[in-house]
């Protein structure tokens, strides 16, 4: 009778193991909103890296002279530009730029700021005053007038962008770490860690930071979709991808004087841009709802 | 409160300072010698030097701190360098269209924004709930540059209901300031949603409803005034949105703002509109910021007493 329990008991223990990664999942795969959206933001990235190979013409180099214009059909799927692109090669090569835009300009941000929030939070005193007025200064400047004055200095481009908007992901970054530091380094586990003796630096990089990545992996989604429309933004103003690029915002900025008689090369971008960043959101948002605590509380 | 205010004022003296610094630097980042930027492409040698002496450049760059902080305090914030109208004027003619269009957005985001935000609580995962949260996140994702080109076709070009560009009349600014606040709307909507959620979970809006107050009474009077509270701070951050979005709506809609200078002035390398546009774009947001601030204080003591 034994033998026969026995593996039931411990097959019922082993799922009853709640490892942070099965309390995420289980929460996670309830929102059904957000795990379209996971799967629309993988599809996303596939399309993007292999966008080079299942291009149905060159982005920039392709000229289709007597179809100038065309609205979508099956040699076309979304028609054809006013000189004479193929706007489905165009939005897919686009996919790569504004993906690549987001997710480094947010890296970066993410990095530089949660190294910054750790350490101002755990030491405070003047590390912490020193970076809190950096932050409160870039938050002084509106994010695209930040990016603006970027690049009036660099000039335009795409490079000078990313780095624009990582900049003013920095500070966002930088207070949310902050934030959770300041709560989580006078728990009890930490402190037991040194009185154990442990440094600083393994205190924070393997007892601190896990406790804040949850946060930061919320913001880090929201943020992509913020960037892409700012970097988009920037080409649409002009100061970033310069045409021929076939950047979302830049197609956009270009279809605006074809808008009455060519109205699908502005609206396929446009809902490029709206897809992409309303994946990012709602992927975000179900992020958060599943890591929050707050949430199963109520 | 006067000490709570002269507090924060005090607070902001290093903010003010360093964005003063880096303002001013922004002329020596550019590449390039600013003389020879002023001066021209044509000019010679000789007129460069003459540029260079007039703006100061040939000084040290503390005493052209000095020059340039002791202008700002003047309003003087030299001439353009395509127009060769001094800057202050450039800008008070722009000020008016930015400043409306800023206040026409931020008026009807924030009465819809909070008032879908009340809603979806109040109503939380029923049908208000769904649809004012999906307004809401599109709202967050869709570009405002995209919507203003969609407004414009759609109500200007196609039903001819309203001008499509310029701000001759109050029509003028339906698209633009609609466009503008649709992102503000959807953010306050979230906002004031998950605020109102907090609040109807308390403790003292269930005792509310345990002694028999009616639901209007408990949202209205006992859970409004405390889930305000965050929001009016949201608000604040929203404005510097706000002046950021302008400069990308302007140049959809052609409008005469302080925007479409600014990205005029970045297309000409046209540093001194570039460089007071700046200053002036980070001070309001400072400024908003105070205000929010000292309303905070207002409605909060325990923040005041700190």
């Amino acid at each position: 009778m034994n033998a026969t329990l026995a593996p039931a008991i411990d097959a019922a223990a082993a799922e009853h193991v709640r490892t942070p990664w099965s309390e995420f999942w289980r929460k996670f795969r309830r929102q059904k909103v957000a795990l379209v959206a996971a799967v629309f933001v993988a599809l996303l990235v596939v399309v993007a890296v292999a966008a080079p190979w299942i291009v149905p013409y060159d982005a920039e180099n392709y000229f289709d002279y007597d179809a100038l214009n065309a609205p979508p059909s099956l040699a076309h799927f979304f028609g054809v530009d006013s000189l004479g692109r193929d706007i489905f090669s165009r939005i897919l090569m686009g996919a790569r730029i504004s993906l690549a835009a987001g997710f480094i300009s947010v890296a970066v941000g993410a990095v530089i700021g949660t190294l910054l929030g750790l350490l101002s939070g755990y030491y405070e005193g003047w590390t912490d005053r020193i970076v809190m007025r950096i932050c409160d200064v870039l938050f002084a400047f509106p994010g695209i007038l930040l990016a603006i004055g970027i690049v009036a200095i660099l000039g335009g481009g795409m490079a000078n962008v990313i780095a624009a908007v990582a900049i003013f992901s920095v500070p966002t970054f930088a207070r949310l770490v902050r934030g959770n530091t300041l709560a989580l380094k006078h728990l009890t586990y930490i402190e037991a860690a040194r009185s154990l003796g442990a440094s600083d630096r393994t205190i924070l990089l393997r007892h601190v930071l896990p406790g804040t990545i949850s946060a930061v992996v919320v913001y880090f989604s929201l943020r992509i979709g913020t960037s892409i429309i700012t970097a988009a933004s920037l080409s649409f103003l002009g100061m970033g991808a310069q045409p021929p690029t076939p950047e979302w915002g830049a197609m956009l900025d270009a279809a605006r004087s074809d808008m009455l008689t060519a109205p699908h090369e502005a609206i396929v971008p446009a809902l490029a841009i709206f897809l992409t960043v309303l994946a990012f959101n709602l992927l975000g948002d179900g992020l958060r709802d599943a890591l929050d605590p707050k949430i199963e509380r109520r | 409160m006067t000490r709570y205010v002269l507090s924060r004022l005090a607070g902001l003296v290093p903010t003010l300072f360093l964005i003063g610094v880096l303002v001013f630097l922004f002329v020596h980042l550019l590449p390039g010698d600013p003389a020879r930027l002023a001066a021209g492409p044509d000019a010679t040698p000789e007129t460069v030097a003459l540029v260079r002496k007039d703006l100061g450049l040939d000084r040290t760059i503390p005493q052209q701190f000095v020059r340039f902080v002791d202008g700002v305090l003047h309003w003087n914030f030299g001439r353009s360098l395509s127009t060769k109208r001094p800057v202050a004027e450039e800008i008070a003619e722009r000020f008016m269209p930015t400043f409306w269009l800023t206040v026409w957005s931020m008026a009807w985001s924030v009465t819809f924004g909070m008032a879908i935000g009340v809603a979806s609580a109040v109503w939380r995962n029923r049908w208000p709930d769904r649809i004012g949260m999906t307004l809401a996140v599109s709202g967050i994702s869709f570009p405002a540059f995209a919507l203003g080109m969609v407004l414009m076709q759609v109500f200007a070009v196609d039903l001819g209901w309203v001008p499509a560009v310029g701000n001759d009349d109050w029509r003028g600014y339906i698209l633009p300031s609609l466009t503008l606040g649709a992102a503000v709307a959807a953010i306050m909507a979230r906002f004031t949603r998950s605020s109102f959620v907090d609040i109807l979970g308390e403790d003292f809006v269930r005792t509310a409803r345990a002694k028999g107050l009616d639901e209007r009474h408990v949202v209205i009077k006992h859970a409004m005034r405390n889930a305000l509270i965050p929001v009016v701070t949201m608000m604040g951050l929203q404005f510097g949105f706000l002046l950021g979005g302008s400069i990308v709506v302007e140049k959809v809609f052609n409008w005469p703002g302080l925007g479409r200078l600014l990205v005029d002035a970045v297309d000409m390398r046209d540093y001194p509109v570039i460089q007071a546009l700046v200053l002036l774009f980070s001070l309001e947001f400072i400024a908003i910021n105070l205000v929010v601030d000292v309303l905070y204080g207002l409605i909060n003591p325990a923040i005041r007493f700190r």
